[in-house]
C-alpha cells in the first residue's frame, strides 16, 4: 500500500536504489574477475566467497530500504549461528538457501534493476523536470534553449507553456512511477523476505521462548502464593496448637500433640513441594548458591567446583532444574558413589558469553541422551535458550553431563 | 524478659508470635511489617533481640536478612534470629559471619510450632548464643561425609547438637544420657577432627560450625 508521501518516497526508493546498484555492479564485477584470476593462486577462492556471500549485506540492506515503500516489515531470513565466530557464521550461511537468493538478488540489482531503475526516474521526473526549468534555462541562456534536448524555445511565452505542460506532465507520471517503484519492492521482498517455512520456524522458535518464559513466571507464582498463604497459614496453626498443648489437660493436650505432628508434617512436605517449585535461594543468590544447594540435597555426595556470576534470570532457571535433574538421573540410575559439578562463565560480548556446566559422576554409564528419560526434557530446556547438552556415557562408565548456554 | 523487636510481614504470625513470646514473659516492644520499619523501630527502642523474617516487602526476596545482616554490622552485639521459610546454608553462613558468630540464630519459621524449644532458641541468643537449625546441621553433616567417617553414630549425633548450639546439659537430656557422657564424647569428637579442645560452650559451638563448613 502506497501512502499520499507514495510518489516522494517512491521517487526516493528509486534514486537510493540507482546509488546502491551502480556501486554494486562494480564491485561484483571486481570481486568476480580478481576471483577468477586469482584461482590459480589459491588466493582467488576466498574472493569467490566473499562473493558468493556479497548477498548478505545486499540483502540487509535492501530490507532496510523497503521500508521507504513497504510499510510491513521484512524480517531477516537467516538463522542465528549456535556458536559464534566468522567460521560458524558463514559455514551457516551456505547451506541456507536464503543466501543463495540474496545473492540472487544482488546480480539482479546490478544488472538489471538499477539500469531499470535510472530509465523510469529520467523518464518519470527528469523530463517533466526540465520542462518546469525551461523559463530559467531560457533567462540563463539568452535569446534561445532547448528543452531537454529536444525542443527549441525562443520566447518566454513559450518557455511559460513548456514548464505548465511539464507540471502536468510530472503529477500525471506520479502514479505510474509510484506503481513501478511498488512493483519494484515486490520483487525485492519476493527475493528477499524469509519463505513460509523459515518465518514459522523463526516464529515457533519464538513461540517456545514465549512459552517457556510463561510456565516460568507461573511456577513463580505458585510458589509465591503457597509461601504467602497456605504456608503462613500452617505455621501459625502449628504454633496456635504448640500454645494450646501447654495449658492443656492431659489427656486434652495428647490429641493436641497428634493434630500437632499432622500439621508439622504437612508444613515439611509442603515445604519441600515449595522449593522443589522454585527454589528461593535461586533468585536470592543465584546459580553458583542454588548449585550447591541442590548438592546439599543430593543422595550421592557431590563435590563442587562452580564459580559463577549473576546470569540473566531464564539462563540461571534453566541451568539449575537441569543440574537438578541431572542430580536426579544420578541417584536413580548411576549407582554412583560421587558426583563432581563444575560450572564456569565465560564472559564475551553480548550473546557471546558462555555458560558451562559439567556433571561427572564414576557410575555404570550407559545414558542415553535419546531414550526418553529426563535427558530429552533436559536437552529441551535447554535448546530454548540457544543451549546444548551433551551425554558421553559409554556402558561402564563414567557419564559425563556437558551443558552450555549461551548468555 | 527481653524486650523484643519484631519483624514479619503475615499478620496471622506476627500476631501469634507477639502471643507466643508473651506466653513466655517477654515484651515485643514493636511488632513491623517490612524491613524498613524493622530498622526504625530498632533505632526507637533498642531491644535486646531482633526476630525477623527472611523474606519480606517491598521485594519478597531477602529483605529481613539483609536488614539483620545492616543492624549486625552497626551493632555486632545486637542478638538477632532469623527465621527463614526454607532452609538455606548461605544465609546462615552470612549471619554466622557477623560479629564473630555471638548471638545470631537461623531457625526454619516451622520450628515456631514446637513453642517450648523455640523460647530456649529465643533465649539462648538473647544471652549471647548462637542457634542453628537442625536442618541446617544435617545438610553440613552431609556435606562433610568423608572425614565424620571416623566418628560413630552416636558422636555424629552429639556433634550435630553441638553445631546446633546446644549446651552439655541439654545434649544430656536430649540424649537421655549423663552430662559426663557427652562431655566424654565431645572430648573424642574434638580429638577425631583435630579441634581444639574448650570448655566454653559458645567457642565449641563456632569451632564445630567453623569446621563443618568447611
Amino acid at each position: 500500500m502506497i501512502s499520499r508521501a507514495g510518489p516522494w518516497r517512491a521517487a526516493g526508493y528509486l534514486v537510493t536504489g540507482v546509488l546502491v546498484g551502480a556501486p554494486l555492479l562494480v564491485g561484483l564485477l571486481v570481486l568476480a574477475v580478481a576471483g577468477a584470476a586469482l584461482t590459480p593462486l589459491l588466493v582467488g577462492l576466498p574472493l569467490l566467497a566473499l562473493l558468493a556471500l556479497a548477498g548478505v549485506p545486499v540483502g540487509a540492506m535492501e530490507r532496510w530500504r523497503l521500508r521507504l515503500v513497504d510499510p510491513a516489515p521484512v524480517p531477516a531470513p537467516h538463522r542465528t549461528p549456535d556458536v559464534p565466530g566468522l567460521a560458524a557464521w558463514a559455514g551457516l550461511r551456505f547451506t541456507e538457501r536464503a543466501t543463495w537468493r540474496e545473492l540472487g538478488y544482488a546480480v539482479l540489482l546490478a544488472a538489471v534493476l538499477w539500469p531499470l531503475d535510472l530509465l523510469v526516474l529520467t523518464g518519470a521526473a527528469g523530463i517533466p523536470g526540465a520542462m518546469i526549468g525551461a523559463p530559467a534555462q531560457l533567462a540563463l541562456a539568452g535569446d534561445e534553449t532547448r528543452v531537454a534536448k529536444l525542443w527549441l524555445i525562443d520566447s518566454y511565452g513559450q518557455a511559460c507553456l513548456c514548464a505548465a505542460g511539464g507540471t502536468v506532465l510530472l503529477l500525471a507520471l506520479l502514479w505510474p512511477l509510484a506503481r513501478y517503484a511498488r512493483a519494484r519492492a515486490a520483487v525485492a521482498r519476493l527475493l528477499l523476505a524469509p519463505r513460509e517455512t523459515e518465518r514459522q520456524l523463526a516464529e515457533v522458535t519464538r513461540s517456545r521462548a514465549r512459552l517457556v518464559a510463561a510456565f516460568e513466571a507461573e511456577r513463580r507464582r505458585i510458589e509465591r502464593d503457597l509461601h504467602d498463604g497456605a504456608q503462613q497459614r500452617l505455621v501459625a496453626l502449628s504454633m496456635q496448637l504448640g500454645l494450646a498443648r501447654l495449658d492443656a489437660p492431659p489427656e486434652l493436650a495428647q490429641r493436641l500433640a497428634a493434630a500437632h505432628r499432622d500439621a508439622d508434617q504437612a508444613l515439611g512436605e509442603l515445604r519441600e513441594l515449595i522449593h522443589g517449585i522454585h527454589p528461593q535461594v535461586l533468585a536470592d543468590y543465584g546459580l553458583g548458591d542454588a548449585i550447591a544447594d541442590a548438592a546439599d540435597r543430593s543422595a550421592v555426595p557431590v563435590e563442587l567446583d562452580v564459580e559463577l556470576p549473576r546470569l540473566a534470570e531464564p539462563v540461571e532457571s534453566a541451568a539449575y532444574f537441569a543440574v537438578r535433574e541431572a542430580l536426579a538421573n544420578v541417584g536413580r540410575h548411576s549407582r554412583a558413589r560421587r558426583v563432581w559439578i563444575s560450572g564456569r562463565y565465560a564472559r564475551g560480548r553480548p550473546g557471546e558469553g558462555r555458560l558451562r556446566i559439567e556433571v561427572r559422576d564414576d557410575g555404570c554409564g550407559g545414558a542415553d541422551a535419546r531414550a526418553g528419560t529426563g535427558l530429552t526434557g533436559l536437552t529441551d530446556r535447554l535448546a530454548v535458550l540457544d543451549g546444548t547438552l551433551t551425554v558421553d556415557s559409554p556402558s561402564g562408565g563414567p557419564t559425563v553431563l556437558h551443558m552450555e548456554i549461551p548468555c | 524478659m527481653l524486650r523484643v523487636v519484631l519483624a514479619e510481614d503475615s499478620v496471622l504470625l506476627r500476631e501469634g508470635l507477639v502471643g507466643l513470646l508473651g506466653r513466655f514473659g517477654h515484651e515485643v516492644v514493636a511488632a513491623v511489617g517490612d524491613a524498613r520499619a524493622l530498622r526504625d523501630a530498632v533505632a526507637a527502642h533498642s531491644p535486646d533481640l531482633v526476630l525477623t523474617d527472611v523474606r519480606m516487602p517491598p521485594g519478597f526476596q531477602d529483605e529481613g536478612l539483609r536488614e539483620a545482616l545492616a543492624l549486625r554490622a552497626a551493632d555486632p552485639r545486637l542478638p538477632v534470629l532469623v527465621l527463614s521459610q526454607y532452609v538455606q546454608r548461605a544465609y546462615a553462613a552470612e549471619l554466622l559471619g557477623t560479629g564473630d558468630g555471638t548471638g545470631v540464630g537461623y531457625l526454619l519459621k516451622d520450628r515456631v510450632g514446637q513453642v517450648e524449644q523455640f523460647a530456649e532458641a529465643v533465649e539462648r541468643v538473647g544471652a549471647g548464643g548462637t542457634v542453628v537449625d537442625p536442618e541446617v546441621v544435617r545438610q553440613l553433616l552431609r556435606r562433610r561425609r568423608d572425614p565424620l567417617e571416623a566418628l560413630t553414630p552416636r558422636e555424629r549425633e552429639v556433634l550435630g547438637l553441638v553445631a546446633e548450639g546446644r549446651s552439655n546439659s541439654a545434649i544430656a537430656r536430649e540424649l537421655v544420657v549423663t552430662e559426663a557422657a557427652v562431655g566424654k564424647h565431645i572430648g573424642n569428637i574434638l580429638g577425631k577432627l583435630d579441634l581444639p579442645p574448650a570448655q566454653d560452650t559458645h567457642r565449641r559451638v563456632l569451632a564445630v560450625l567453623a569446621y563443618l563448613r568447611g
